[in-house]
């Protein structure tokens, strides 16, 4: 209880509260104007943060990552298009109500549904964090290094369909994260002797790259387009009632939200997809499923809001980041010298506690703003594509050069650019690029560290959580050849999925 | 014959034009770097393998080499959609926008950060075909808006210009300042 107050007292500042506000509400703007992204926004403004302190910085950034799903709704109900890659789903069924002429009713539930994920999930976590901090201190070397062995694999096997990509992508950052002077030993690896390679790839560079530049260049190139939604009438607070009815749903959406944003690797469209199935499973009228289900909008919005608090848990216990925006953040730690994992938990749980509480508030925040700016929202997201492309350029030239004012910087960032297009193009993921550096940096450090103790390959698991994660990998894998042969055994194959509707794109 | 066939199901998926020409310069840059490991990665003597510094560099390029051999072959399998050369040609578009990007991060330490900007982003919207007083505006209003926050507000690190010299000195140090 006592680090809970002084976890208040940690945001109890102006300051805070500024980051605070510019976070979820700038967050809710970039989240509704599709094209843009928390991943873009949080790599521009990512080494700005890096002169605030830690809590501020972080505050501000879980600000944009929280709130730009609660924005995202918007056009994906109002125009078909998400705002962000995750609010594909409410395009299914909140986009049928539009044209039922039920926009109003599609926008409170989709709020009231982000706004329960996300204050349920936090709540949750509030309540987990006291268990977390028991286990985390168990935690040593060999269970990190199993830990981010298991997101790798996650992350390439919950890319369905592309599996062979991905494990290609992440073993390509691994590979990123090896190049130039190795600390250790003093060894050039993959320098070609070339001094601008000696210091390797900076993660900011690359992600500001892969996610802002790229985006910046397909805009550029594509045709112009220009989002015209109507505006919305009526209020949005009376509507949201009927939210009320649908508890049972938007509570179970949000629990596989909590779940799949604490594992590594998985995230919002896992906790989706499954929410989604329930929902409809459970529902007296499946068949409206795809076609304005008032459930199927509820499931998809609490599921992908409550992931954001559950995917820092990872990050703060154990500092694994399980997606890409948290990979961010976890450099916003490492600039400022605290390094998340146990210790955090357990010497700092106050600071862990003001971010949870920060999430509250913000979730709040983002709910008034949108109930009182929905229209004015509405006609800030009609910029045209193209322009808004020159904007993303002339944002990501701050985020890579304030860094270290380098002309290589740029010029690698704007290489990254270029691959960034062509996997978007691709439909290739990004993600498993940036995993693969932050979690290959993190594998490699801890199996040095752990080996040290290591007689035969079993002392690596001869500890209680360390069993436990190995168990959990092999039984990942094994799954996953169990439904890959049922799916060949019943033919199911990729080409009758739709993969445009499933991208895999984060933005 | 059938169990190739069977195999080949195995392989297939929905793939994109210009997949496959992707998917085999990928395997080539594997392949490249695969060659290049006893150049440029050390064996170090008396350290045991996991803490060698080739260890991870020689794990993660076989993988990669491994992981686009498969993505290569399973893109050779798939059904193909017209496009590739277009979709290429789409690819090697952008790097027009490269050169403009790399042209606004040299001139910002010779024009300054809020003149490079202007000129920058009124050049590329007037490129992009906008036409107009509200255009210009808005390039304008949008580089001066994305100075006065970064560089006033927030002084992130954008050095000054050395057009600044030229300016008298209480501006000068006002301009190193604030743009």
């Amino acid at each position: 209880m006592d680090a809970l107050f002084s976890g208040l007292d940690l945001i109890a500042r102006w300051d805070v509260f500024l980051a605070l506000m510019v976070g979820s509400v700038g967050g809710v703007i970039i989240g509704a104007i599709p094209g843009v992204g928390p991943a873009v926004a949080i790599a521009i403004l990512l080494p700005t943060t890096f002169a605030f302190e830690p809590l501020v910085g972080l505050v501000m950034l879980l600000g944009i990552y929280g709130s730009s799903m609660f924005g995202g709704a918007l056009p994906a109900i109002l125009i078909n298009t998400p705002g962000t890659a995750v609010n594909a789903l409410t395009t299914y069924d909140g986009h049928p109500m539009t044209k039922a002429g039920d926009a109003r009713r599609a926008l409170a539930l989709a709020y009231s549904a982000s706004l329960f994920g996300g204050l349920l999930s936090v709540l949750a976590l509030i309540l987990l964090s006291p268990l977390l901090a028991m286990i985390a201190p168990h935690f040593g070397s060999r269970e990190i290094f199993l830990a981010a062995l298991m997101g790798i694999i996650l992350v390439v096997l919950a890319h369905r369909g592309q599996i062979f990509a991905a494990g290609m992508l992440a073993a390509f950052g691994i590979f990123l994260n090896t190049v130039g002077l190795e600390p250790v030993k003093y060894t050039q690896r993959f320098t070609f002797g070339q001094d601008w390679l000696q210091s390797g790839f900076d993660l900011i560079v690359v992600v500001l790259g892969l996610f802002a530049l790229s985006q910046a260049f397909v805009l550029l190139v594509q045709k112009d387009e220009t989002p015209h939604p109507q505006p919305v009438r009526g209020s949005l607070l009376n509507a949201m009632k009927e939210f009320l009815g649908h508890k049972r749903v938007a509570t179970v959406a949000g629990g596989f939200g909590v779940m799949m944003g604490m594992i590594p690797g998985v995230g919002e469209f896992t906790a989706q997809f499954m929410s989604y199935t329930y929902a409809q499973k459970t529902s007296k009228n499946p068949d409206a499923f795809g076609k304005g289900s008032p459930e199927g909008l509820i499931a998809s919005e609490a599921a992908n809001n409550a992931v954001p608090a559950a995917a820092m848990i990872p990050l703060l216990a154990l500092g694994i980041p399980g997606e890409a925006l948290t990979a961010m953040m976890l450099s916003v730690f490492y600039v400022h010298n605290v390094i998340p994992g146990p210790q955090l938990f357990q010497n700092h749980m106050d600071f862990v506690y003001a971010l949870y509480i920060s999430m509250i508030i913000l979730n709040l925040i983002v709910i008034v703003f949108l109930l009182s700016s929905t229209n004015i929202l509405i006609k800030i997201i009609q910029i045209p594509t193209r322009f808004l492309g020159v904007l993303i350029l002339t944002l990501s030239f701050v985020g890579v050069y304030s860094l270290r004012n380098s002309v290589v910087d740029c010029a690698m960032s704007a290489g990254f650019g270029v691959l960034g297009l062509v996997l978007k193009r691709l439909n290739l993921p990004v993600v498993p690029i940036i995993l693969g550096m932050v979690l290959g940096g993190i594998m490699e450090v801890k199996l040095r560290s752990s080996m040290a103790r290591v007689k035969s390959p079993l002392d690596f698991v001869d500890r209680p959580i360390a069993a436990i994660i190995a168990v959990m990998i092999l039984i990942i894998i094994g799954l996953h050849i169990r439904t890959m042969i049922i799916e060949h055994r019943n033919k199911l194959r990729e080409d009758e999925i739709s993969h445009d509707v499933e991208d895999s794109q984060m933005r | 014959m059938s169990r190739f066939k069977t195999l080949q199901e195995m392989f297939k998926r929905y793939r994109r034009p210009g997949d496959f020409f992707f998917a085999m310069v990928f395997l080539m840059f594997g392949l490249f770097l695969l060659a290049n490991i006893p150049d440029q990665t050390v064996f170090v003597k008396r350290t045991k393998l996991f803490a060698q510094p080739a260890f991870w560099p020689i794990l993660s390029i076989g993988l990669m080499t491994v992981f686009a051999a498969l993505h290569a072959i399973s893109s050779f399998v798939s059904p193909r959609l017209d496009g590739r050369w277009q979709e290429v040609t789409f690819w090697l578009r952008s790097l027009e926008y490269v050169i403009w990007f790399m042209v606004y991060v040299a001139i910002v330490p010779l024009a300054g950060y809020l003149f490079s900007t202007i000129l920058f982003t009124v050049t590329i919207t007037y490129r992009l075909g906008y036409r107009g007083r509200q255009a210009w505006m808005a390039a304008t209003g949008s580089a001066v808006v994305i100075v006065i926050l970064f560089k006033s507000f927030l002084q992130v690190k954008v050095p000054g210009g050395e057009i600044y010299e030229l300016l008298p000195t209480a501006l000068r140090s006002f301009m190193l300042t604030y743009f």
